[in-house]
């Protein structure tokens, strides 16, 4: 399967302080990606990066084969929501479509047209008097009626209540499933993203930490509790990615290459939020940081 | 794309069409009752000993309101079209952030600009056209004997709001405002600052640019009533100044000095006004010209370097040609800055 | 037409917990042969969930033969788990209930009896397969 987005060394500064650094990506097409972050972790500027709408400083990056916002025929295959979802507030819903209509070639009217009647928008209706809910449905039916083959969305549901959140994710999900889209969506709260997802990238702080599909990440990371020990007698395929100590008790969480044959370990599961906090943790702990301690 | 810019165009551009509209219509109902009046005055005193010159003045009077507001019309047009049309024209974007959803459809930046430019820069020099091009034939009559009275057309205010000067104007506010929109990113505190810095260029232009657009007229005259302006007397000691104007009615001044007969300047003429022919006695008409007799037989002359009235076409042209260069590097700038810079 | 629900705290996947919606759906009748399973589209628009895991749950359908997909035109059942459990399961029910009673009398509690239950069902099982 043809990769999606391709990233290497991807870099981003503004003056001083790099929004985006050292970014190394390889997504494989077909799959919904959620992009997860604490604020300000370059999320924004990722996804920005990916839609051509900024220029990297440093590295390079590859969507759908081509480079992003290189012109027409690279704008029509990537659909992009950006940060809550911008709309003319002056133009009615009507006038949206046909901004759509004009503006791409690839446009189709008639998935534009049943999107908004089944959302019950009234095309006569100003788009800035629309709640975020409509607006952020109406931005959405702008990105998909162009028949993308790339849809990258940035945090379109974080200022939603959870009827209009659910309500968006299942359209988007739809169309995702009727237009076979490759969809990269980002977000601060895992939740958003545990049902529509199924591959995953954790940025924290600029960097990527962990990348890869949601099964294999839930198969390969656990979490092992067992007596207080120290860290240096674990096998090699095994990397700790955060760890807190009791006096008398270790919690680790690993990514594994394979199964953990100690005993002394009691394995359990991890859900997809757990693991993400984990590297967000770990991201944010200096490097040579002293046991953490519980003292009686 | 030239749908979405129209749409967007329309609520301003109607704005400023409408009000034009409704000056033009003004005017194409007064004008000619203004050149009835005004040909009918002049064939009636033509005939007479004094000639028109009461008529004339009397005509001007009558209509210095309206010479007034249509010139102020013309003036604010520019700066009006610089702000409303040329400020939000790109910051309105970047402030609601809709950039990003134009930028995403299948058109390129530069596409984006180039029409939104063309639309609302055609736009922008029609009304500028059909403000000025309506108020100069309007006040025509009143024009051409302003040469003679207190407004002559090569004075900064008049030029600035006749022919075709005011579309180089509004052209450059616009580019002006849209390229300071796009660097400041909001529309508001663009708004104020194109207005401060076109005022300010407005303000610096008449006095350091245009009088050497054209190489002015140099000439020593003798010093006789034609030229002069005014006599005045120091406050303290003996001595004259004389006040000039160009020989031409309606040539605009740039320098005059009174150079003695070695060819010094002097500010002052070292002349007694209490005793000699430079002393009133008699008519005043008679006291002055036998005054600047003397001062012509001393060797006084005045150097006077102005441009004639005749010069009003070719800087005119001159003028709007150096603020439609100026309008099209701040276009092209944006290009590249839109390009390059705003990522 | 059935429809399907996820609870997010079962601990079970996505893909999984529709597989035994559909099984089920099969054991109580509500689905017959012949009938068509909801498309990925609309089971996707209800629930907001990766069309993938959809795409999956109807694949390991038919790879244990209770579902087959026709291109173009949808998914239908091919085969049925109705029938002769029914009826096993009203005298099934019954003795089951002796028994919670007796182990009750006995002294063992909820968790205890889920226990004992649990643990013999999957020794019983492993013995099943061995």
């Amino acid at each position: 399967m043809s990769a999606v987005l391709e990233a290497t060394g991807l870099g981003k500064r503004y003056g001083k302080r790099w929004a985006l650094s050292d970014c190394t990506l390889d997504i494989p097409a077909g799959h919904v990606v959620g992009l997860v972050g604490p604020n300000g972790a370059g999320k924004t500027t990722l996804l920005n990066l990916a839609a051509g709408q900024l220029a990297p400083t440093t590295g390079s990056i590859t969507v759908l084969g081509g480079r992003p916002g290189s012109g027409p025929a690279q704008l029509a295959k990537v659909g992009f929501v950006a940060q809550d979802t911008p709309t003319y507030a002056g133009l009615t819903v009507g006038e949206h479509l046909t901004l759509g209509a004009r503006l791409n070639p690839g446009w189709d009217g008639s998935v534009a047209r049943q999107r908004i009647e089944r959302l019950g928008l009234d095309p006569k209706q100003r788009a800035g008097t629309l709640s975020g809910g409509q607006r952020a449905q109406l931005a959405l039916t702008l990105g998909v009626a162009k028949r993308p083959e790339l849809l990258i969305l940035d945090e379109p549901v974080a200022s939603l209540d959870p009827l209009a959140r659910r309500e968006f994710l299942q359209g988007l999900m739809e169309a995702a499933a009727e237009q076979e889209l490759s969809v990269v969506l980002s977000s601060h709260l895992v939740s958003d993203l545990e049902r529509a997802c199924d591959y995953l990238i954790v940025l924290v702080e600029s960097r990527v930490r962990v990348t890869g599909a949601v099964e294999e990440l839930l198969a390969t990371h656990h979490r092992l509790t067992g007596p207080r020990r120290d860290l240096d007698r674990l096998p090699a395929d095994q990397h700790v990615v955060s760890e807190s100590h009791t006096d008398r008790q270790s919690t680790l969480i690993v990514r594994a290459g394979g199964p953990i044959h100690d005993p002394a370990w009691t394995v359990s599961q991890l859900s997809l939020e757990d693991l993400v906090l984990a590297y967000m943790n770990s991201a944010s702990a200096p490097a040579h940081r002293p046991i953490l301690e519980v003292q009686r | 794309m030239i749908w979405l810019a129209w749409r967007q165009f329309c609520l301003p551009g109607a704005a400023v069409f409408a009000g034009l509209a409704a000056l033009a219509v003004v005017l194409a109902l007064t004008g000619p009752g203004l050149a009835r009046e005004y040909a009918a005055g002049i064939a009636e005193c033509s005939g007479q000993p004094d000639g028109c010159a009461d008529f004339i003045r009397q005509f001007l009077s009558d209509y210095d309101n309206a010479f007034a507001i249509v010139t102020g019309l013309v003036l604010i047009l520019p700066p009006l079209i610089g702000l409303f049309w040329g400020a939000p024209l790109i910051a309105r974007e970047l402030e609601t952030g809709t950039h990003r959803l134009v930028w995403n459809q299948s058109i390129t930046r530069t596409r984006w600009l180039a029409v939104k430019l063309g639309l609302v820069g055609l736009a922008t020099m029609a009304a500028a056209a059909l403000g000025s091009l309506s108020v100069t034939w309007w006040a025509s009559t009143l024009d051409l004997n302003g040469d003679n009275d207190a407004f002559p057309r090569l004075s900064s205010l008049v030029f600035d709001a006749r022919g075709i000067v005011p579309i180089g104007y509004a052209a450059f506010a616009f580019a002006l405002g849209m390229a300071v929109g796009m660097l400041m990113r909001r529309a508001l505190p663009a708004m104020a600052v194109t207005l401060v810095a076109f005022a300010a260029i407005q303000i610096a232009v008449p006095s350091l640019v245009r009088p050497y657009l054209l190489p002015p007229t140099t000439a020593t005259v003798a010093l006789s009533p034609s030229i002069l302006d005014g006599i005045s007397r120091p406050v303290s000691g003996d001595g004259m100044e004389i006040r000039a104007k160009a020989p031409d009615p309606g040539a605009w001044l740039l320098s005059s000095r009174t150079v003695d007969a070695s060819g010094n300047t002097v500010a002052e003429i070292p002349v007694s006004t209490t005793s000699g022919p430079c002393a009133p006695s008699g008519r005043p008409q008679d006291s002055i010209a036998r005054c600047l007799d003397e001062l012509n037989r001393l060797g006084y002359r005045q150097q006077l370097t102005y441009h004639a009235p005749s010069r009003f076409w070719p800087l005119q042209w001159i003028e709007a040609g150096v603020y439609l260069a100026l309008a099209a590097a701040l276009a092209g700038f944006s290009f590249w800055w839109l390009r390059r810079r705003l990522s | 037409m059935i429809e399907f629900h996820l609870d997010e705290r079962s601990g079970l996947a996505p893909y999984v917990q529709l597989v035994r919606e559909v099984r089920q759906a099969l054991r109580l009748g509500l689905l017959r042969e012949g009938d068509q399973l909801p498309t990925v589209k609309e089971v996707v628009a209800q629930l907001a969930i990766n069309p993938n895991t959809v795409l999956k749950a109807y694949r390991e359908l038919e790879h244990e033969g209770l579902v087959a997909a026709r291109p173009g035109v949808g998914t239908f059942v091919t085969a049925t788990l109705a029938g002769t459990s029914l009826a096993a399961h009203g005298p099934l029910r019954q003795e089951l209930r002796r028994w919670l009673a007796k182990a009750r009398r006995a002294g063992l509690d909820d968790e205890s009896i889920e226990a004992l239950f649990m643990t013999t069902f999957r020794t019983a099982a492993g013995e099943d397969i061995a």
